[in-house]
């Protein structure tokens, strides 16, 4: 599946086998997204959240 | 049997744990904890029921799992529990905890000030370590050589104005291989450990950082140790960190989201199906 970003209008290519909550980051420019939904076979994201200071294990 | 694993951002452990779930026919649900709010006063109509019997903490911001299992344990089962969690955010808190239960770990302290920081790093003597008392992936940990090194850093954390980076929580820099010890424990068992050596333009371990993941054998004393350190702080799923030192093995931190992918690439253990096994053993129980 293949959608556009939004910040730099290149192509990501989101797994077929991608599930909700899922990252993918756009290869040009790197911005990250997480998959909201796969609807009829389109994948739907949203900007994902960025690092935060409590972020890890 | 329903498993809810929440997230929120679903890494590959994540998704292992949710795979191993599904082949033991157990019904799993991923839910996004930015997504679903939780009541703690009860209202009409509203509930936290989607949540299954027991619920793997895994979420990403540890400020957001640790208010979410002290919310959610009100009605669930919840691992890690609120109470491990607290202890394993903050590096603080698992430090007191571990000296109480008589766990050998580093030698440390805590300043409140600019100027208490550096009074105390002098008496400390350099080369130390700072590091932020919650944070991860050896994120902001840095290695201070001497006094200067030591003024530049503390005056930049004063300049950014964030109440945890005014805590100057310092530790003594143990001379250690070239590697740390990462065991996974899972109740009262280690059920796999690694090594985690540095790489090489780093003096962290942290996989995060490129460290490399080799299979480790433990000694039974060392095993002891890591044993006392996870009960230490409560039963749960847990990542004990410790260091081969002069004076035996210091444990360091303990980490409460454990990440296994590193140790799953080197280890025969299937650690996401261990994982699952405890949390239904729990249920049960």
């Amino acid at each position: 599946m293949k959608t556009v970003c939004e910040v730099c209008g290149g192509d990501i290519e989101v797994p077929d086998d991608a599930i909700k909550g899922e990252i993918v980051s756009c290869p040009d420019c790197g911005s990250e997204y997480e998959v909201v939904e796969i609807k009829g076979g389109e994948p739907i994201l949203k900007p994902a959240e960025e690092i935060g200071e409590d972020w890890g294990e | 049997m329903e498993l809810s694993i929440l997230y929120d951002r679903l890494r590959w452990e994540e998704k292992a744990i949710a795979e191993e779930a599904k082949k033991m026919e157990i019904n799993v649900s991923l839910i996004d904890a930015k997504s679903h709010p939780l009541i703690l006063v009860g209202e009409d109509g509203l509930t936290n029921s989607k949540f299954g019997d027991v619920v793997l903490e895994r979420c990403m911001s540890h400020i957001r799992g640790l208010y979410y299992a002290a919310v959610l344990e009100k009605e669930k089962l919840v691992i890690n529990s609120y109470k491990v969690l607290s202890l394993t955010t903050n590096k603080l808190l698992t430090t007191l905890t571990l000296d109480r239960a008589n766990v050998p770990t580093p030698k440390t302290a805590v300043a409140f000030s600019l100027e208490s920081a550096l009074e105390l790093a002098d008496k400390m003597g350099y080369p130390l370590v700072i590091k932020p008392i919650i944070g991860s992936w050896g994120r902001m940990v840095a290695c201070i050589r001497d006094r200067r090194e030591a003024e530049a850093l503390f005056e930049t954390r004063e300049m950014l104005h964030e109440p945890l980076q005014q805590i100057y929580y310092l530790q003594e820099y143990v001379k250690r291989p070239p590697r740390d010890i990462r065991a996974i424990v899972v109740g009262d068992e280690i059920i796999t450990s690694i090594y985690r050596y540095q790489p090489e333009d780093d003096w962290r371990t942290n996989v995060a950082r490129g460290g490399a993941a080799v299979l480790a054998k433990l000694e039974p004393g060392q095993e002891e140790i890591i044993i006392k350190a996870a009960k230490a702080v409560g039963e749960g799923v847990l990542g004990v960190d410790a260091m081969e030192s002069e004076r035996g093995l210091l444990v360091h931190e303990i980490n409460g989201c454990v990440e296994f992918k590193g140790a799953s690439s080197v280890s025969t253990v299937n650690i996401p199906k261990r994982i699952v096994d405890y949390a239904v053993e729990k249920v049960k129980r």
